[in-house]
């Protein structure tokens, strides 16, 4: 007679070499003797550096401000003094000075009109990734948006009151340029891009040229070209505005290389898809526009993003000439303060979280979107 | 089709611009209603911002003096922050109406550039830095030390220079910035360092232990008469300048303060009444009111008071007067009189 178990048996606990921690351990750490090797001389390195990096950062760190309310030296000597005693990270530096590390020379009086104009920017750019949102009209909001921003900065209208553009700095002048590069370097460059694939001779050759002649010249001799020779050919009595050449300067490059990047775009759709477009008679703009570019500018995503992070981050070259981005107002806050100058590292990790806060955002925003526009369509 | 417009706006936009050619500098800036003044906006005492994130230091003073000679008032100045490279373009190309930004006048800038000096505020120099310990009293001694230095700067060409003269040998330690000059030389990687005096006596002033520990040594090595420059092409204004810094000098010698000035015009010494406008109409023949002296002193006071607050020995910068002080006081400091 059989024995038939109806129950199955109990499942049993994988065996210790297969699961749990040591497994993992195993697998990922020890699994070969070089792999072994490699991770104890990395424990060494952590070892050796962890313990002294948070006693600087957090435990030896000094946070408050000492002195009295109002009287900037004192404060001053007071704070820099606990510092000092302390051993570690100085963060009171930005408690002393993150007004002028985000807006710079900005008349403090002012100070809530640049910060309006960030959230506004921020919240703007955070808008535009939410595809609900992308409609024509939503065009014209961006551009009410940068119009409010302008007047905000620059004042002089409905009694605000002006503050030249010398006096502009920090976040708002970053955020501002980038913003600025991105919105005027996006459809230059798609308009360089399908002029170079133009089948018009004039049209290509002037294309070629100039995305050449701007990818074989760096950004800094650029904005050197604008802030130096520029005014010299100029006439004597006639200026343009500094930010302004070194904005143009700025679209000009970040076009020709977004130029290349959605040219990628248009060369990897397939043929039959312009074959089509033109076999059901659409014009050239036509099909260009519904067929072409949607597919190219998907596909063109990752690079357009990585452009445009390459764009916010090369904003900080203004600093040679004469500009204050985030970065520079960031140095300037302990570097122009003689009690302050040992704090020099605290300054550079708070220039490289704003641009880790933005730059991690972006390259986030573009991987969910290609998520989003994900059609299962593998050209 | 964009293009095109984008040519129209721009022509559009230099027809504006290019208004009134041949008007004299002072009549540009009254009806711009400002000063245009090349400034720096990171060195500390010099032109920095302040705790209020205003720009404020030794040369920024001397724009507001200007300003209030020609507006009687101090702050109706717009700082153009420049670089070390473009502040001579910018002041050529008219960008700015005055440059006070630690400049050396210098032979060839002076010449041939379009530029003139109009008055030198500080006479600076370069100089060596050393710790204490080393017991080292002479630049002379320095022979086989490590040098921090800055690089692209005078001061390294200056440095070469010295060094081969007196037949030493150095081994350079070059920064790209100051704070990391700094730590260096604190951390002992170099046994000197070396920069301009007024740069020196920062870093020492501000020395992790005792600023003590640190000496300057004897010798500068090169002369760097700091001046503020203006362009070659309106001679009325380049006296107004010259003699705006002028009378911030003649004040100190006449004790005339920020404080006094007003009662200073009771003053029975003619000289006094001069400067200060109660005799004459000198004021009148720079193209200001003759008050001009009493606005510019009223505002940023005289020289001395200008130097204390800003580098001075009660400053962080902690600098000494030395030959920064009057001709009467054992200094070079010498303004032609006011009359």
């Amino acid at each position: 007679m059989a024995i038939i178990n109806s129950q199955p048996l109990p499942s049993r606990p994988a065996p210790v070499n297969n699961s749990g921690l040591i497994f993992w351990l195993r697998s990922n750490f020890f699994s070969s003797p070089l792999n072994t090797v490699l991770t104890a001389v990395c424990l060494y390195g952590l070892w050796q550096v962890l313990p002294g990096l948070v006693d600087w950062f957090f435990l030896s760190a000094t946070w408050a401000i000492y002195g009295p309310e109002g009287n900037a030296s004192e404060i001053t000597n007071q704070t820099v003094a606990a510092c000092k005693e302390a051993g570690g990270a100085c963060w009171s530096l930005i408690s002393v000075k993150h007004r002028f590390m985000l807006f710079g020379f900005y008349p403090q009086d002012e100070q809530w009109r640049p910060m309006v104009t960030c959230f506004l920017l921020v919240g703007m750019m955070m808008a535009s990734g939410i595809r609900r949102f992308w409609h024509p009209v939503f065009l014209l909001v961006w551009l009410a948006t940068l119009v409010v921003s302008f007047v905000l900065m620059a004042g002089g209208l409905f009694g605000l009151t002006e503050v030249p553009t010398s006096k502009w700095g920090g976040l708002p002048l970053t955020l501002g340029m980038a913003v600025l590069s991105v919105a005027f370097s996006l459809p230059f460059g798609i308009l360089l891009a399908l002029g170079r694939r133009s089948e018009m001779n004039f049209i290509r050759t002037l294309c070629i040229c100039y995305i050449e002649l701007i990818r074989a010249v760096p950004l800094i001799s650029i904005l050197f070209m604008a802030s130096f020779l520029l005014p010299l050919f100029m006439p004597e009595d006639l200026t343009i505005n500094k930010l302004l050449r070194a904005q143009i300067g700025i679209i000009l490059f970040a076009s020709a290389y977004m130029a290349e990047v959605i040219r990628g775009g248009l060369q990897a759709i397939p043929k039959g898809q312009y074959e089509a477009a033109d076999a059901m008679g659409l014009t050239y703009w036509q099909a260009t526009r519904k067929i072409i570019l949607p597919q190219a500018l998907k596909i063109s995503i990752p690079p357009i993003v990585s452009t445009i992070i390459g764009t916010f981050k090369d904003s900080s070259l203004v600093v040679i000439i004469g500009l204050f981005d985030v970065l520079n107002t960031v140095r300037i806050a302990f570097s122009a303060d003689p009690p302050w100058t040992p704090f020099y590292m605290e300054s550079y990790f708070v220039g490289a979280a704003v641009f880790f806060i933005f730059c991690f955002g972006m390259s986030h925003y573009s991987q969910w979107l290609e998520k989003q526009l994900d059609t299962g369509h593998k050209a | 089709m964009k293009s095109w417009k984008l040519l129209a706006a721009s022509a559009l936009g230099v027809a504006l611009m290019a208004g009134n050619a041949s008007a004299s500098t002072l009549d540009t800036i009254k009806e711009r209603g400002k000063l245009l003044c090349g400034s720096n906006g990171k060195t500390a005492g010099f032109s920095a911002p302040d705790a209020n994130g205003k720009m404020a230091g030794f040369d920024v003073d001397f724009c507001r003096a200007i300003s209030a000679a020609v507006f009687n008032d101090p702050d109706k100045v717009e700082y153009v922050p420049l670089t070390s490279k473009q502040r001579l373009t910018a002041l050529q190309s008219g960008e700015i109406d005055v440059l006070s930004r630690t400049t050396t006048m210098t032979m060839s800038r002076d010449a041939g550039m379009g530029l003139s000096f109009a008055a030198t505020t500080i006479y600076d120099g370069q100089g060596f830095m050393v710790a204490k310990k080393l017991g080292v009293t002479s630049a002379k001694e320095l022979d086989g030390a490590a040098v921090c230095t800055r690089t692209g700067t005078n001061t390294e060409l200056n440095m070469a220079d010295f060094f081969n003269k007196n037949k030493m040998d150095y081994k350079p330690v070059v920064f790209e910035d100051r704070s990391e000059e700094r730590a260096a030389f604190f951390s002992g990687r170099c046994d000197v360092m070396t920069a301009d005096l007024t740069g020196l006596a920062g870093v020492r002033a501000n020395a992790p232990g005792n600023p003590d520990d640190y000496a300057i040594l004897p010798e500068v090595i090169s002369k760097e008469p700091l001046s503020i420059a203006v362009r070659s092409d309106d001679a009325e204004w380049f006296s107004l300048v010259r003699w705006v810094t002028y009378a911030l000098i003649n004040a100190e010698e006449m004790g005339i303060t920020a404080a006094n000035v007003e009662k200073m015009k009771m003053s029975q010494d003619p000289a006094i009444q001069r400067l200060l406008g109660v005799n004459g109409n000198l004021g009148e023949k720079i193209g200001l009111s003759n008050d001009w002296a009493v606005r510019a002193i009223g505002a940023v006071g005289n020289y001395s008071e200008i130097f204390e607050r800003n580098i001075g020995t009660n400053s962080p910068l902690k600098i000494e007067r030395g030959i920064n002080a009057l001709w009467s006081d054992g200094g070079i400091l010498y303004a032609a009189p006011v009359r």
